[in-house]
């Protein structure tokens, strides 16, 4: 393991999506996320805590709301010995009328070993990156990408499936609004599973087709169902619509959300995933969110084994 | 002033029909003597050797930001850049701050643009008040000061209410209503042109639909009160196919393209580049090709630049948040060679109608021909010149440009206005 941390390096300096990470990047994550893992689809294990980045500090500039994620980069970020500053940008500069460019460059400025940046804005850590050499680590930007996620939930795959490849996987919900959807569309597809989008027509549009290899949108739901391996529900992310794209959320509930008589259509040992915060009875029900199928507070596990794996990686430096 | 002795350069004049080696003898500012060999012994001589002649360039459309914006271009550092670019005249939206909806601010910019130098300025007027929308502006006094048309670019001419009445003064004072083709509904929040990159950025889209359906308004408009409806930096193929149905039937519509519509796909926004932004935006290949269709068969009338100066400052942002638009003087004739001209789709003679005869004749401006007696305009072409542009090197006060460090075959060799040498390369 101490061997190894040297040599292992992502073709990338920064995390800004899953696009442009290879096959052997996602691999050497998921491998280095594996012994930070508490929780396995067999075990528990007890918290590792380390100090392979003791004396490295972290930034968090969350330009949106977060709790979730910011949680886990804190925790993950804490077990590995570093130190975190956390900002809330909602009340500084930014409010000020500060650009966006010279409020990063003044953190920047204060030398932390790395940069995790949220943003409503899609691009914004791209066009960070192009300014910067601190590595960046992207929380989310926009509609665009949610690495991380798509990497705790690749492990939480692997976990429960043995595999990512060849698997049917179901996206269903709000896909044209979510980050989530198109890191895990990339990712998957990498590694040539079958992918299947379900929702409402127009949070579904057909271009998903050309995003990766492996895309099918489907035009009902039953069908991105039928003989899933894995079920990977979506939030409606009410807050990025800027209009009425269904009529209520009783009627999107109606036709969309996954119950367990859904469900059935998918293999008797499919896992059912959600990014959080789901909404109970609107985009999960809650027997199924509550039932043994889902793997949801697995995710979350992952999320800081995987997080402390990029921090190793991306802000370890040349140790 | 001592006369000017244009020698021996390949005059191209579509008006006349004329292409062929002629020398031109400029007097008092004006053409004076068009013919195969000209000898005057006290005339100063360019020797135009190997490069076209031309009547003046116009670019229809461009941003001098000038009032309200001064940090990003003023008239005067348009007027050098257009020059530079080889125009012999602009003609300025009238998006100012505040905007060019008087006969007081028109005489503004006539006054500011006749202290520049460079090209001729022309000030559009505003179709509604401060561009809202809502009411009409004073459309026969901005004429009566010198507005060479009418448009609330930028923005849409949305009401269709407001659209009707301005084609009924135009028609009857002769000139157009320019319109921003954009349903603000189905354009609303988007950033870039919706297609497969939209998706894949996560970015909000403009669809084709947001444009072809007020093209599509217009041209019933312009049937309906007769009054001439030009349309501005058409982007889709729809909206070509729109056009051209509508010059079959002998309506009265016009329509311009610009150069980074013809040459740049909405790939260009994959890294986020705000250089690549602007309104309408990027489309797909397929747009492309059918705008440079359009314009080999005449479907367009014009290109344009849509010269639209933004600060370092305020592109410097992320792509959601930084502003539409590009600058374009100093690279709209070398894109048109490149793209056009080179590949064999455009002839000179129709490029020369594009950027010189069509557009004069849409404005009702002076030039697109060379008449004797007629004011020297004239732009001087050298196809083959190799060059690379720098932004930073421009003479525009903005940078915003996505074609900085290209490198081009052709370029402008000189700009003549009124019979002075303007910019000489």
């Amino acid at each position: 393991m101490a061997a190894r941390k040297t040599l292992a390096r992502l073709s990338q300096p920064h995390l800004l999506g899953i696009e442009p990470l290879s096959v052997e990047d996602v691999e050497l994550v998921l491998a280095t996320a594996e012994k930070y893992q508490t929780r396995t689809a067999r075990e528990t294990r007890p918290v590792v805590r380390t100090d392979l980045l003791a004396g490295k500090s972290l930034i968090l500039a969350f330009f949106e709301a977060s709790t979730r994620t910011r949680i886990s980069f804190e925790m993950a970020a804490d077990r590995m010995g570093m130190d975190v500053v956390n900002l809330a940008l909602e009340a500084s500069s930014v409010q000020k009328g500060e650009s966006l460019l010279d409020t990063v460059k003044t953190l920047v400025a204060m030398r932390p070993d790395a940069l995790v940046i949220r943003h409503q804005g899609s691009g914004v850590p791209h066009f960070l990156a192009r300014h910067t050499s601190v590595p960046i680590l992207n929380a989310g930007d926009g509609m665009h990408e949610h690495p991380t996620q798509a990497l705790l939930d690749a492990l939480t795959i692997r976990d429960h499936k043995g595999r990512l490849d060849s698997l049917k996987v179901a996206i269903l919900g709000d896909i044209l609004h979510s980050r989530v959807a198109r890191s895990n569309l990339h990712l998957l597809s990498k590694f040539g599973a079958r992918i299947f989008l379900g929702g409402p027509p127009p949070l579904v549009p057909r271009g998903f087709e050309k995003l990766a290899p492996g895309v099918t949108v489907c035009r009902e739901l039953d069908q991105a169902l039928e003989g899933a391996d894995v079920v990977m529900m979506l939030r409606v992310q009410l807050e990025r619509q800027r209009e009425p794209l269904f009529a209520s959320p009783a009627e999107y509930a109606r036709h969309y959300c996954l119950t367990a008589e859904r469900l059935a259509r998918a293999k008797p040992d499919a896992i059912v995933m959600h990014p959080g915060p789901f909404l109970r009875g609107i985009d999960i029900a809650g027997e199924v969110a509550d039932s043994t199928r889902s793997v949801i507070p697995h995710q979350v596990e992952n999320g800081v084994a995987v997080r402390m794996a990029l921090l190793e990686l991306l802000a370890g430096g040349n140790a | 002033m001592k006369p000017l002795l244009i020698k021996n350069g390949r005059v191209v004049d579509p008006a006349a029909k004329l292409d062929a080696s002629r020398d031109i003898l400029i007097e008092d500012g004006r053409l004076a003597v068009i013919d195969t060999r000209i000898e005057r012994a006290d005339a100063e001589v360019f020797d135009a050797t190997n490069l076209v002649v031309a009547p003046g360039f116009i670019d229809m459309h461009v941003h001098l930001r000038e009032p309200g914006k001064e940090g990003a271009e003023t008239i005067a550092t348009g007027a050098r850049a257009a020059a530079a670019g080889g125009f012999t005249a602009v003609a300025c939206m009238p998006n100012t701050q505040p905007a060019n909806d008087s006969a007081l601010i028109t005489r503004a910019i006539r006054a500011a643009a006749a202290e520049a130098g460079g090209a001729r300025v022309y000030p559009i007027g505003a179709v509604t008040k401060s561009l809202a929308g809502e009411e009409l502006a004073e459309l026969e006094s901005l004429r009566a000061a010198g507005a060479v048309a009418f448009s609330d670019d930028g923005r849409p001419v949305w009401n269709s209410r407001i659209l009707r009445r301005a084609l009924e003064y135009a028609r009857t004072l002769g000139v157009a209503v320019i319109d921003h083709c954009e349903d603000l509904q189905l354009a609303a929040g988007g950033v870039m042109h919706e297609g497969d990159w939209s998706l894949r950025l996560g970015l909000r889209g403009i669809p084709a639909l947001a444009e072809e359906l007020p093209a599509t308004r217009n041209v019933v408009a312009a049937a309906l009160t007769g009054g001439r409806i030009h349309l501005a930096h058409l982007s889709t193929r729809g909206a070509l196919e729109i056009v051209r149905r509508a010059k079959h039937e002998g309506l009265p519509v016009t329509c311009e393209v610009t150069p980074h519509h013809f040459t740049l796909t909405d790939e260009a926004c994959r890294d986020f580049d705000t250089r690549a932004k602007m309104n309408p935006p990027l489309r797909a290949a397929e747009d492309v090709a059918a705008l440079v269709e359009g314009l080999a068969d005449g479907t367009v009338d014009a290109i344009a630049s849509d010269h639209a100066p933004h600060t370092a400052t305020e592109k410097q942002t992320d792509f959601e948040s930084a502003p539409f638009g590009i600058i374009g003087l100093e690279t709209a004739v070398a894109l048109a060679l490149e793209r056009l001209y080179h590949t064999g789709k455009v002839s000179l003679a129709r490029l020369v109608e594009l950027f010189s005869t069509n557009p004069a004749r849409i404005l009702g401006v002076e030039g697109g021909q060379l008449k004797v007696g007629a004011p020297a305009d004239l732009t001087v072409l050298d196809l083959e010149r190799k060059w690379t542009y720098r932004a930073a090197d421009g003479l525009s006060k903005s940078r915003n440009s996505p074609f900085d460090g290209r490198s081009f075959r052709g370029a402008p060799a000189a700009t003549i206005v009124a019979g002075a040498l303007v910019f000489r390369r």
